[in-house]
């Protein structure tokens, strides 16, 4: 009897239809109707014309497939990235854009980390910061003038609002401007949380660099600071996209500041809002203790000493 | 008692194309694997390695997997319906869209017409022209079955409805987009829903396009070129109902992690686990058909490649399920552990069993024999070192770059830079792309020994053959 189907083609085509949307049913479908698979952060706001032209020059260009767009609830992961995503953070996202590989680091996090002028220069050319990144170079994108009707059109289309006034702005715009608007907004819904630093165990800095003095620490930190820091401050500390360090101003106000103050900054970034010792930060710089551990930090801090006596 | 021909012509112009589709997917394949470590390969605009990425992924799977596996399926239906098929001009026009449509494809994708959907890249006119292309292979393949002169469906026809049936259902459901003109469209789901129905799509991609077709052709060719039944004719029952069943829940196993509700993720990794018997059930089958005969190993060239073939589907089957658990996943998710996996898969049993299937049918229909078992062999052995050297390669480089991206120094903080371990994959990188280059190298010696064969023998328009009773 059961053998019979095997003598029915419709019949068979029938029965291996039911059977494989049995699954698509209970994962796929019912799930799409229910209420906590559209989740919507109360902050979260569509995207603007200039960083939907963004976000479809990320997707022409397949940014996608060398980067992801989501942080796993994993320790580690959340010191290297920052808060984890969360699943009302994407409402606007047609599609999702989370990606499967991390040939590059993941970008959940990645808006406002750094100011628009280090994407600009990282874009243009990825081996001026990172000497050994296997990134393309984007710099041609700075030549190709965005095309205002065609945006407005998008924007129609996903229903999202804007002024007459933004897409006539896009007139001068290129697609670099475009895409730097895009990524300087993605994960930004997501306030930062200032917790972050407290929840990573670091011991409390020494009021003075232990390091002080020592020619190897100077020579350990050179190669730190042309790694993470020459990229914006120069080669020789004398300031670029960041401030110069060997100068007398530090966060817009005459005056070193302290070894502990330095540790302070390069651990935790100048995140606007921030005060150390009564000068407030602007933002613009990252926060380094993802990635350095505390004697890197000191090595770093003997070696902007070492260009400061030069 | 009536004559009656198998369109040739048809199955050969799909076997070529696919062939030719191949080549162009397996070179962009290996430029981008030069793109991974010398980044002065890529050339703007158009051969980036992010679009270069997707032609690679899409000429491989719709233009080689697809391609194939529409000559092959209209070569095994005809045979197994004892008929030709119903609609030989259809078929013909089939094959000519088909090429259209990969060549528009590959143009698109190299300008950067792209929906961000792995697998599903394509811009929504060609999502309309590769519905149409699996309309009419639906149509001539369901027509042909119906009409057949072999009441008994074999195991290979149930592979093929199953295929043509899910691969609808997933293509047309994942493709739903709004159009915003004609080169752009966004996806009708947004957020956690999206990447929910891109991964039960992009996960039963691989299901119904590099499993049950490729089993189809699995289990029609290997008693044909050995000469032995199928083991078990209840394990292929059990182990079809079930695959196809399982499959359709695991999508979100590519999720782990993500914000995507827990319970779809925990679902998926259950099943996926699961789906390691049915998967099983056709290796052992595979297994237990030949041994018989063991000295075909030796003997017969073509069972080695369908063994290894099938080897290969059965370690994949067990990787797969192994890399869905959750304490697996946080390791090797995003690594390049999952390049290695998916190569495991599709240079190891894709491949060999398509080239064997390939090599089965070329012979057949110029009435010749092969043009040299030596050169088959050479290309075995080549296409298998190269797939081992690309697999393990990345293998090794996605267990160090988990456990680089986790490391943390006694002071609680991070030991190393995200750049500090990508300079440590550069190595690892450069022996996949030999590995690449090796496996390309077999690939050649394959086309060659076609091309060769081609030559020796006489093409026929069709095969006569003797029917009705």
């Amino acid at each position: 009897m059961a053998g019979e189907i095997y003598k029915k083609p419709v019949l068979f085509a029938i029965v291996s239809a039911v059977v494989i949307l049995i699954g698509t049913a209970v994962t796929m479908f019912i799930p799409m109707m229910m209420s906590h698979m559209h989740p919507k952060l109360d902050n979260l706001k569509p995207f603007t014309a200039l960083e939907l032209a963004g976000r479809d020059i990320y997707q022409r260009e397949g940014c996608n497939n060398c980067h992801t767009q989501t942080v796993r609830p994993l320790k580690t992961e959340v010191m290297r990235y920052g808060e984890y995503s969360k699943a009302g953070e994407f409402a606007f996202d047609y599609p999702f854009l989370w990606g499967s590989k991390r040939t590059g680091p993941d970008l959940a996090r990645i808006g406002k980390k750094y100011p628009d002028v280090w994407h600009y220069r990282h874009f243009e050319d990825p081996r001026k910061f990172f000497p050994q990144s296997n990134m393309p170079a984007y710099d041609w994108l700075g030549e190709r003038a965005l095309k205002p009707q065609q945006v407005k059109a998008h924007m129609d289309t996903l229903g999202f609002p804007y002024v007459e006034e933004d897409i006539s702005q896009l007139a001068g715009k290129n697609e670099l401007d475009a895409l730097v608007a895009y990524v300087q907004v993605i994960g930004t819904a997501v306030t930062k949380k200032r917790m972050e630093r407290i929840s990573v165990t670091v011991e409390p800095a020494e009021k003075e660099n232990p390091l002080a003095g020592d020619p190897a620490a100077v020579l350990a930190g050179k190669e730190i600071y042309e790694e993470n820091c020459a990229g914006c401050h120069g080669d020789n500390g004398e300031g670029d996209i960041g401030p110069s360090l060997i100068d007398t101003v530090f966060l817009y106000v005459e005056g070193d500041l302290a070894d502990d103050d330095y540790y302070e900054i390069i651990n935790n970034g100048t995140e606007e809002g921030n005060v150390e010792e009564g000068r407030s930060m602007k933002g613009g710089m990252p926060p380094f203790r993802g990635d350095l551990s505390k004697t890197e930090i000191w090595s770093v801090i003997s070696f902007i000493r070492s260009l400061q006596e030069r | 008692m009536s004559n009656y021909q198998y369109d040739n012509q048809t199955v050969k112009g799909f076997i070529v194309s696919s062939i030719f589709w191949g080549v162009v997917g397996i070179l962009v394949g290996l430029w981008i694997s030069v793109q991974m470590w010398a980044p002065s390969w890529n050339i703007a605009p158009f051969f980036t390695f992010g679009r270069l990425r997707v032609v690679h992924t899409n000429g491989l799977a719709f233009g080689l997997g697809v391609g194939a596996i529409f000559g092959i399926s209209y070569y095994i239906v005809m045979r197994l319906t004892k008929r030709p098929l119903l609609f030989p001009k259809l078929a013909r026009f089939h094959l000519h869209l088909f090429n259209a449509a990969i060549a528009l494809a590959a143009v698109s994708l190299f300008a950067g017409m792209n929906q961000s959907l792995e697998y599903a890249e394509l811009e929504w006119p060609l999502d309309i022209g590769v519905v149409i292309l699996w309309v009419i292979f639906a149509v001539n393949v369901f027509g042909t079955i119906i009409k057949r002169k072999e009441e008994q469906m074999y195991i290979s026809l149930w592979y093929i409805i199953a295929t043509v049936i899910a691969v609808a259902v997933l293509y047309i459901v994942n493709n739903l987009s709004v159009p915003a003109g004609l080169f752009k469209s966004y996806s009708v789901f947004a957020g956690i829903n999206s990447a929910n129905v891109e991964w039960w799509y992009g996960h039963n991609a691989v299901g119904f396009v590099f499993t049950t077709p490729i089993l189809a052709m699995f289990y029609y060719f290997l008693p044909k070129s050995t000469g032995l039944p199928i083991f078990s004719h209840r394990l292929s029952i059990v182990a079809f109902w079930s695959l196809i069943f399982a499959y359709l829940w695991t999508g979100a196993h590519h999720l782990v992690y993500t914000p995507l509700p827990d319970w779809i993720q925990t679902l998926a990794i259950v099943f996926t686990i699961f789906l390691i018997a049915p998967s099983w059930g056709s290796v052992v089958n595979g297994f237990y058909t030949v041994a018989p005969d063991w000295t075909q190993m030796r003997t017969n060239y073509l069972t080695k490649f369908f063994i290894f073939g099938i080897t290969f589907y059965g370690l994949q089957t067990v990787q797969g399920p192994t890399q869905g658990l959750r304490v697996v996943s946080q390791l090797i998710h995003y690594t390049d552990w999952v390049p290695g996996h998916v190569h495991m898969g599709t240079m190891g049993w894709v491949t060999m069993t398509v080239a064997a299937s390939i090599y089965y049918i070329i012979p057949k229909i110029y009435k010749t024999d092969i043009y040299s078992v030596k050169v088959a062999n050479t290309h075995f052995y080549l296409v298998l070192i190269g797939q081992l050297i690309f697999s393990v390669t990345m293998w090794i480089t996605g267990i160090q770059q988990g456990a680089l991206w986790k490391a943390v120094s006694p002071d609680g903080t991070l030991k190393y830079t995200f750049m500090e371990g990508l300079v440590r994959n550069y190595p690892f990188w450069q022996m996949s792309t030999a590995g690449g280059i090796i496996f390309t190298v077999g690939m050649l010696f394959f086309i060659y020994n076609i091309y060769m064969t081609m030559r020796s023998g006489t093409a026929l328009a069709g095969t006569v053959e003797r029917g009705g009773r």
